[in-house]
């Protein structure tokens, strides 16, 4: 057993950002707007990085997928207290076109070649929303999974996880190796430290490129259009119980 | 944000985040939006960008939301300070050895910068104690700097620095406050005033009077809390600051051991001072921070405010003014890192330009400040809103540290004098 665990995290628009939609309705503005981190991301981070300093993981390894810039991020990861980073190439359309099937794939691959027993990722990016990067990561490498995680427990060789589900929590127990996705109550993500900060600097990070993994990039999505929701419409107010169930009647809503 | 009350707060598309407490909207959070001119990490290494992020990411999860509860109930938060310190605030740029994160005047620039938009009282306290455990650090001796300097840098204990006398505060060479050496103890008898955290803090760095007139017979002596003949005076009550108290610190037949001399007799005044240039450029840092934090909400209200059928933003009066505003942060920006750097680099011309970044940087950002409250209208004068508090938090960093009047005095004798 290799004791090793993946962590993806991804580079978003900063949470805080206003984000508008470009002119040509084809995507977001994303030049000079501020990323950081997906904040789930961090989440899966902090687990991993819990489960080292709980001595149950050996070595903690931080992949992003994306441009130059993915770099900061892994750095962020490294500050957190990941061992090192793994820095996936794509940038110009490819990266335009990344979407969950083409991060599962590099993941797999990632998997298979660092011998990992545990993928942690977060449950969704909130630029996209996706959810699908760690079901299709352990349907690609026929691994268990634990998605929406609440909590995790290490048992020997099997994984109790705790699942934030529609109707409550769920608990299953998997197999290793296994795909984890991280909810939002899993844990509180550490403030990295600024010794932390400056050990990350002397951690390495691997630079690989999608080819050398033997991943095909290209997506069979294309993306139409993109534009705001539609602005949110005054209501009506009425003064009696009798004028709220005629309206809702007009409406037809009863 | 400081937007009007009733207005919408802004919800990511599509995502039902908003329960993680730390990413709330509360009315202090910075809108973090198109990169600006006055984003405050164009030029850092990447390295000082991470500690920038940290020191926002701390102010605004763990200082902003408690800024205006901290000042209306005038709390000492000692437990978001102890927090601080686990992230290596207690001493930004006192040796690693002892603690400290022995990072460069620079670092610790950006560092206070930022945590100064969650709270600029709070940041200042930490600026004075990172000063206290620079100067016991640099000064004292390895025996003084164990016994001091790990519980300062984890903030176990909290430190005030102790120069200023009601007789004498621009003139500071002139304190009165005597210390008598008797065999291996020196006794202490006078009063301080006006000591940020006086009362509440456990390490006194004291400057006081062992010898003849004038700063070649001053000395700096540490004093403990709880030392008989060690009292304090009420607390004040002040127009900001008020997450630290502030007290008169008596002395009384105060008895110290001699072992608690930082440096030798005679040099105490000249330890004052290098430590208020560092002092110096914290505290201007800080009035950076709130400026940035102010012009942030001067622009959201511009953006959000309606009069005359179109939002503020669309009057020529106050988009110039707005562009006045960010030109002076950026300006004040330059300047303090500057004189960080040549502080770091003990320049020639690094005291000079502290007094020059502590002079210009208080003055320009306290009236950056005071215009954004303006630009809120009746709003700015409520507490309801955080404009007001940066104002009135800044508005005393032209006062201490060295008022701006010594800082000309400082500047103007290295011109004139003949060299």
């Amino acid at each position: 057993m290799s004791g090793r665990v993946l962590v993806g995290v991804k580079r978003v628009i900063d949470y805080a950002v206003k984000i508008r939609v470009k002119p040509d309705n084809t995507g977001v503005v994303t030049d000079g707007v501020k990323h950081s981190m997906n904040p789930f991301c961090e989440i899966a981070v902090e687990e991993a990085v819990k489960l080292k300093e709980k001595k149950l993981v050996k070595e903690v390894v931080a992949v992003s997928c994306g441009p130059q810039q993915s770099q900061e991020t892994i750095r962020t990861a490294l500050a957190m207290g990941a061992d090192r980073g793994i820095h996936v190439e794509v940038s110009g359309n490819d990266y335009e076109t990344l979407g969950p099937l083409q991060v599962s794939k590099i993941m797999a691959a990632l998997a298979k070649k660092e011998d990992a027993q545990i993928i942690i990722l977060g449950k969704q990016a909130i630029d996209d929303d996706c959810n699908q990067t760690g079901q299709m990561t352990a349907a690609l490498l026929d691994w268990p999974q634990g998605t929406f995680a609440s909590e995790v427990t290490l048992d020997g060789d099997k994984i109790k996880v705790v699942r934030e589900i529609d109707g409550g929590l769920e608990t299953i127990k998997i197999n290793t190796p296994a795909v984890l996705t991280a909810d939002l109550r899993l844990n509180t993500p550490r403030y990295a430290t600024l010794p932390n900060i400056m050990k990350a600097k002397k951690k390495k990070i691997a630079n690989v490129k999608p080819a050398d993994l033997g991943v095909n990039l290209t997506s069979k999505l294309e993306v139409l259009r993109v534009e705001d929701p539609p602005q949110r419409q005054a209501g009506m107010k009425v003064e009696t119980v009798e004028d709220l169930v005629g309206k809702l009647k007009e409406l037809g809503k009863v | 944000m400081a937007a009007l009350g009733p207005l919408s707060r802004i919800t990511r598309l599509g995502c039902n985040f908003c329960r993680n407490h730390r990413l709330v909207f509360n009315r202090n959070s910075q809108k973090r939006g198109i990169a600006s001119c006055i984003d405050p990490s164009y030029g850092l290494t990447d390295e000082q960008k991470e500690f920038q992020k940290v020191a926002f990411d701390f102010a605004a999860n763990e200082m902003a939301p408690h800024m205006a509860e901290w000042d209306q109930k005038e709390v000492f938060p000692v437990e978001t300070m102890r927090k601080a310190a686990q992230l290596g605030f207690g001493g930004i740029y006192t040796r690693p050895e002892v603690g400290g994160s022995g990072l460069s005047r620079l670092d610790t620039s950006i560092i206070f910068e930022a945590l100064s938009t969650g709270c600029v009282s709070t940041t200042a306290y930490i600026s004075i104690h990172n000063m206290c455990a620079w100067m016991i650090d640099t000064f004292g001796n390895d025996e003084q700097r164990e016994r001091f300097c790990p519980d300062l840098c984890s903030m176990e204990k909290f430190a005030s620095y102790c120069l200023t006398e009601p007789g004498s505060g621009s003139d500071a060479a002139s304190l009165l406050t005597s210390a008598q050496r008797k065999g291996d103890h020196y006794v202490l008898n006078g009063s301080k005033a006006f000591i940020s955290g006086g009362g509440d803090t456990d390490v006194y760095v004291v400057m006081c009077r062992t010898g003849g007139k004038g700063p070649k017979g001053i000395s700096c002596l540490v004093v403990e809390k709880g030392t008989p003949g060690l009292s304090f005076g009420k607390k004040e009550k002040k127009v900001g600051w008020n997450c630290q108290p502030t007290r008169a610190v008596i002395f009384e037949d105060c008895s110290v051991p001699a072992t608690n001399r930082l440096g030798e007799e005679g040099q105490g005044f000249n330890i004052a001072m290098k430590g208020l240039n560092g002092g110096r450029i914290n505290i201007a840092s800080c009035s950076l921070g709130a400026a940035h934090a102010s012009v942030l909400l001067a622009r959201d209200h511009l953006l959000v405010r309606k009069q005359f059928g179109k939002t503020l933003a669309n009057n020529q009066f106050l988009q110039f003014k707005l562009a006045e505003m960010a030109t002076k942060l950026v300006a004040s920006r330059l300047l303090v890192r500057e004189a960080a750097t040549a502080l770091q680099e003990n320049r020639a011309d690094a005291v000079s330009l502290c007094s020059m970044a502590k002079l210009f940087v208080t003055d320009e950002c306290f009236n950056v400040c005071n215009q954004a409250l303006q630009m809120h209208g009746g709003y700015g004068y409520l507490k309801d809103y955080a404009v007001q508090q940066f104002v009135r938090d800044i508005r005393v960093h032209q006062i201490l540290e060295g008022t701006n009047e010594v800082m000309r005095m400082i500047i103007s004798r290295n011109l004139l004098t003949e060299s």
